[in-house]
């Protein structure tokens, strides 16, 4: 069973390495919107430091909104989905792949890329690690939760429009603890207690994201 | 005897019942709401702390926790309809949707008219604002998501798993005022072992209760002629719509 796991996440990330620009966008877009942040709102460096953990991470979850598109649709058009849901093996199994597969192409690299981004907005060293831990915690959460979304609007019109009104509301606890721990590192305090309720948030979302994402594959593909 | 739980399952025979629920709830909502406007601005005496202001609990009450009782309605309508397969509970979902946010919009307006003479502002960020907004996106993306979807049956059943994931957030709202130091006051009345508890004087629980069942038979009168109007777009094409459209002509 583990075998099928290992198989489609070897092949989504042998896909993803095939079409590496497309990788790439989601990073750069992931850098581009928050450089644009000191350019609207000017470059005191008191209020950069204040805003950079709430800029990087609304960014991260609109970097990950927009990879979600590419998570299912590329099976879907042509036909693989309908094989994977016909596999023997369990389809939230097959789901839990294919989502890890895309957390190592889409989240992983905003969490490598965060702390220059955060070093460029003036934040300290223990802010900086703070701000990575709460991306490593919460970006494969944005994954799974995204998945649901991305399974619910396969195939429908508007699809990428919609995925985020249905996707960024359910977001919205992941960015208010990832954020509030940066904050709360800056402000002097320790960031335990969101980074609990963050590997919380993940937890609950391994066990229920990748069954709720199967439901919603299965009524996109019959 | 024998109860035939699903004979009103089926559409044709839920059409004629939800046509005289409609009536009698709509009467009775038009009379508690009367009664309960008159109890809350003229019975009700004036708050020692936030003097006449205060009586816009009797709507903002009301309408939060209406926008998360439809929520949960919504979806385990929407579950029945996933798990059994049964056209009437999407239906019964969807047409609850509209009514829903329509609540939570009140819940988030009054309070918001609330707030600006108490607390001196429009709008806080706070934990339970927050989630009461999010509860208005989640209603909001299950409409969008049912009318982007052409298949009826695709839309309810997606959707649906919408709605179920979405129920997360119900405990988020309630227990908000609790797990998180917020502007927005705790409970006021609370349900115990030792039965309901109140602080509020009791000719205030009364006006606040009567105006919840106002409500309440409102969002049922509304429901069930709105999925009337469902049933008749869906089921257009059927033998029994015909028919009795024949009888009404």
């Amino acid at each position: 069973m583990f075998g099928a796991l290992k198989t489609v996440i070897l092949r989504d990330l042998t896909l993803a390495m095939r079409h590496r620009s497309d990788v790439l966008t989601t990073l750069f877009f992931f850098i581009i919107v928050v450089s644009l942040f000191p350019l609207g709102v000017g470059p005191e460096p008191e209020q950069l430091r204040a805003m950079a953990a709430g800029v990087v991470w609304v960014a991260a979850l609109l970097a990950t909104m927009l990879s979600l598109g590419r998570l299912f649709s590329d099976d879907y058009a042509d036909g693989t989905l309908e094989q994977l849901v016909l596999a023997p093996q369990p389809l939230s199994l097959i789901v839990l792949g294919k989502v890890i597969a895309h957390w190592m192409v889409a989240g992983l690299p905003l969490v490598i890329m965060a702390p220059l981004l955060g070093l460029q907005f003036g934040l300290s060293g223990d802010a900086l690690i703070a701000l990575m831990i709460s991306l490593l915690l919460g970006t494969p959460a944005l994954s799974l939760i995204g998945a649901i979304g991305a399974g619910l609007t396969l195939g429908v019109r508007g699809g990428g429009v919609l995925v985020s009104i249905l996707v960024l509301p359910l977001y919205i606890p992941v960015l208010i603890f990832g954020a509030g721990a940066v904050e709360s590192v800056s402000a002097g305090m320790g960031a335990e207690g969101h980074f609990a309720l963050m590997g919380a948030i993940l937890i609950m979302a391994l066990l229920l994201a990748p069954w709720g994402a199967a439901a919603a594959l299965r009524i996109s593909v019959e | 005897m024998a109860i035939n739980w699903f004979k009103y399952s089926s559409p044709a025979t839920f059409y004629p019942l939800a046509g005289r629920l409609a009536v009698w709830f709509g009467i009775a909502s038009v009379l508690l709401l009367v009664v309960g406007l008159y109890m809350s601005f003229f019975v009700a005496p004036t708050d020692y702390k936030q003097g006449e202001g205060y009586r816009i609990i009797y709507i903002h009450v009301p309408a939060a926790w209406m926008s998360m009782f439809i929520y949960f309605v919504m979806a385990c309508w929407a579950a029945a309809g996933i798990i059994w397969r049964t056209r009437l509970s999407s239906m019964m979902a969807l047409a609850l949707a509209p009514t829903g946010a329509m609540f939570t919009f009140i819940a988030l307006w009054t309070g918001s008219l609330w707030g600006k003479p108490m607390w001196g502002t429009w709008w806080v960020w706070d934990a339970r604002i927050v989630s009461e907004l999010i509860l208005l996106f989640l209603f909001i993306g299950f409409m969008a998501l049912n009318s982007a979807i052409d298949d009826a049956r695709r839309a309810a059943r997606a959707s649906g798993v919408l709605a179920i994931v979405g129920i997360i957030n119900l405990p988020i709202i309630y227990y908000s005022v609790q797990w998180w130091n917020t502007l927005h006051q705790g409970a006021t009345i609370k349900f115990s072992t030792q039965g309901v508890q109140s602080e509020m004087s009791e000719i205030m629980l009364y006006s606040m209760l009567v105006m919840t069942f106002a409500c309440w038979f409102y969002t049922i009168a509304v429901v069930m002629t709105r999925v009337r109007r469902i049933i008749l777009e869906r089921e257009g094409n059927s033998t029994w719509v015909k028919e009795m459209l024949q009888e009404e002509r």
